[in-house]
């Protein structure tokens, strides 16, 4: 085993442990919930981040397929399903769903995608918004209670944490697997030269279509934790402002990374929660790290420390070389 | 057995007649060589041959099954491949990867999301094999991006040639490269076996001639000589068309 990969392998323990102890390190159940907050939506991030990064298919409807989960697993709560059936009926109405937007969108790429992708998510808004006998309108959905998977209850920050670091975890490493696959492969090069995929005997259209669904999926799977987590759903999460969060995030953090849209998720949730308590204009604040981020480091922050450190390095290497002979005189 | 059929193939872009019924019927294991001036439509015809481009009437038959309407992932999956006049490779990653991703393409695997691409020795061992019949086995860890033309041009050939075609279209393969590159592309094209069939456009003759079982000639999209090297050298329309004397 080579000295790189026994270091990811360390460094990703610890990172493991790391975030395992926050519950317990910060104590206070605001940061705590702060925290569970970053992992969400972390987990949508990553959902988008397949379309974005690894598929070169930039959504801003994805804040529809997030909400689309959110509101079936409020409204079979509030109806009195159980919460296995809500959960899963919310898994499968968002994929419905996602294979409708896929199938409407993927009919073209670049700014045409976008746009579609833009209309589809405002419907679903509509939609939430005004079907006031469906949705509640404006008021929302109040869900009674949270799960308690195994007799485990979830009612407090702590353990709600715990629950949604356990998911993440799992979408992580499931988005690890994806990538490094062979279909990563080629969703990758239907990315960069789908012409040449075709003519390698690649299906681009479908590839790009069960990449959508796996992304529509974790993007599903993070509205049922923001579900879960608030105890409420309303319009305000389906909003474009929550696409284009969402957009920010995997773009800031670096997009095509494992590792980008989590930073990026931390970076705008903390941002918009913490930062917000002190400082009255966080937008202007959020958006000048915005433009800060794509002036010095326009692949995002992790790629950019990465391509910084490495720099660095290579310049402290040569530093330290023996210093050999000058050419005789 | 004819290996690739034409039929009265045209195409227009807008009111521009592009390709004006071609005829060509390419026996297995024939090298056929397309030559013609700037805008001949030698291009255009490869793209309507891989379904790149649909035609407006005529049709394409491959091994004697019609394919005209047929997509060009599936005509690749019946053995068919082609190189690009614009090196059309994977710029971020390396040889090697580029080469898998060809064998990848007629791979059930490819649909696979659950394995690591890293750990198919067996790709990993088509790809080193494919590298070495073209010379670049050496540098096959090599990303793209650090290569020079002639390799990926190299490449290109080799990425066809993984995926063991029964016909290879070859789009300029000599184009940009050195004196000495050229014959290294020329000595591996000779090295194609008998059972592979090369249908190539090339501008340069010296190199491309006697590759050549039979020739070509298209001229404004239209088909205007064909017949052996001798025959379409010595014809006095090539001379005025493509060699102009």
């Amino acid at each position: 085993m080579s000295k790189l990969v026994l270091a990811r392998g360390l460094a990703a323990l610890i990172a493991v442990i790391g975030l395992a102890v926050v519950p317990y390190a910060i104590g206070e159940v605001y940061y705590v919930n702060i925290a569970s907050q970053v992992l969400l939506y972390a987990i949508f991030a990553l959902g988008l981040n397949i379309l974005v990064g690894y598929a070169g298919l930039v959504s801003l409807g994805h804040a529809g397929l997030f909400g689309i989960a959110a509101y079936v697993a409020a409204y079979l709560l509030v109806a009195g399903s159980g919460h296995v059936l809500a959960i899963a009926a919310a898994l499968l109405a968002s994929l419905l769903a996602t294979a409708g937007f896929a199938a409407l969108s993927l009919r073209s790429t670049g700014i045409t995608f976008i746009m579609i992708t833009l209309a589809l998510g405002e419907i679903i808004w509509g939609l939430a918004y005004r079907w006031i006998s469906l949705t509640n309108g404006d008021n929302g959905i109040t869900v009674p209670a949270r799960p308690a998977p195994f007799g485990i209850a979830l009612g407090s920050a702590r353990a709600f944490y715990v629950a949604t670091l356990i998911v993440f975890l799992i979408a992580i490493v499931a988005s690890g697997i994806f990538v490094r696959s062979p279909f990563g492969a080629a969703l990758r090069g239907a990315r960069d030269q789908p012409r040449r995929m075709s003519a390698l005997g690649y299906h681009v259209w479908m590839i790009r279509f069960w990449a959508f669904m796996f992304s529509g999926l974790l993007s599903a799977i993070a509205g049922v934790l923001f579900v879960y987590y608030n105890q409420f759903i309303s319009p305000q999460a389906l909003a474009l402002t929550a696409s284009a969060e969402s957009l920010l995030m995997v773009i800031s953090g670096g997009a095509g990374t494992l590792l980008g849209p989590v930073v990026g998720a931390a970076l705008v949730v903390i941002v918009k929660n913490v930062v917000s308590a002190y400082v009255e204009r966080w937008n202007f604040m959020l958006g000048a790290i915005f433009v800060a981020i794509v002036v010095f480091m326009p692949e995002g922050l992790v790629p950019g420390i990465a391509r910084l450190t490495g720099a660095l390095w290579r310049s402290r290497g040569k530093a330290n070389l023996p210093m050999t002979a000058g050419p005789q005189q | 057995m004819s290996a690739l059929v034409v039929d009265r193939l045209t195409k227009s872009f807008g009111g521009l007649r592009v390709t004006r019924n071609v005829n060509l019927d390419v026996q297995q294991g024939e090298r056929r060589l397309i030559i013609g001036p700037n805008g001949a439509g030698k291009t255009t015809l490869f793209n309507l041959i891989t379904g790149e481009l649909a035609p407006d009437d005529g049709s394409v038959r491959l091994f004697g099954r019609d394919i005209t309407r047929m997509p060009t992932r599936k005509r690749t999956h019946l053995g068919m491949a082609r190189t690009y006049q614009i090196i059309t490779l994977f710029a971020q990653d390396t040889i090697e990867h580029n080469v898998t991703l060809a064998l990848l393409g007629l791979s059930p695997l490819r649909w696979n999301p659950a394995v690591a691409l890293g750990r198919q020795n067996h790709l990993v061992v088509a790809a080193r094999d494919a590298l070495r019949r073209v010379g670049l086995e050496h540098i096959a860890e090599r990303p793209l991006a650090e290569t020079s033309y002639g390799e990926r041009r190299r490449v290109e050939i080799a990425m066809a040639l993984a995926q063991n075609p029964k016909l290879v279209l070859l789009d300029e393969p000599f184009a940009g490269l050195s004196i000495d590159e050229r014959q290294d592309v020329r000595k591996l094209l000779i090295a194609i076996p008998r059972e592979v069939t090369i249908v190539m456009i090339e501008h340069d003759m010296d190199v491309a001639l006697d590759l050549a079982d039979r020739i070509t000639l298209l001229h404004f999209g239209e088909v205007i000589v064909e017949g052996t090297r001798a025959g379409v050298v010595a014809d006095s329309r090539t001379r005025e068309v493509y060699l102009g004397e």
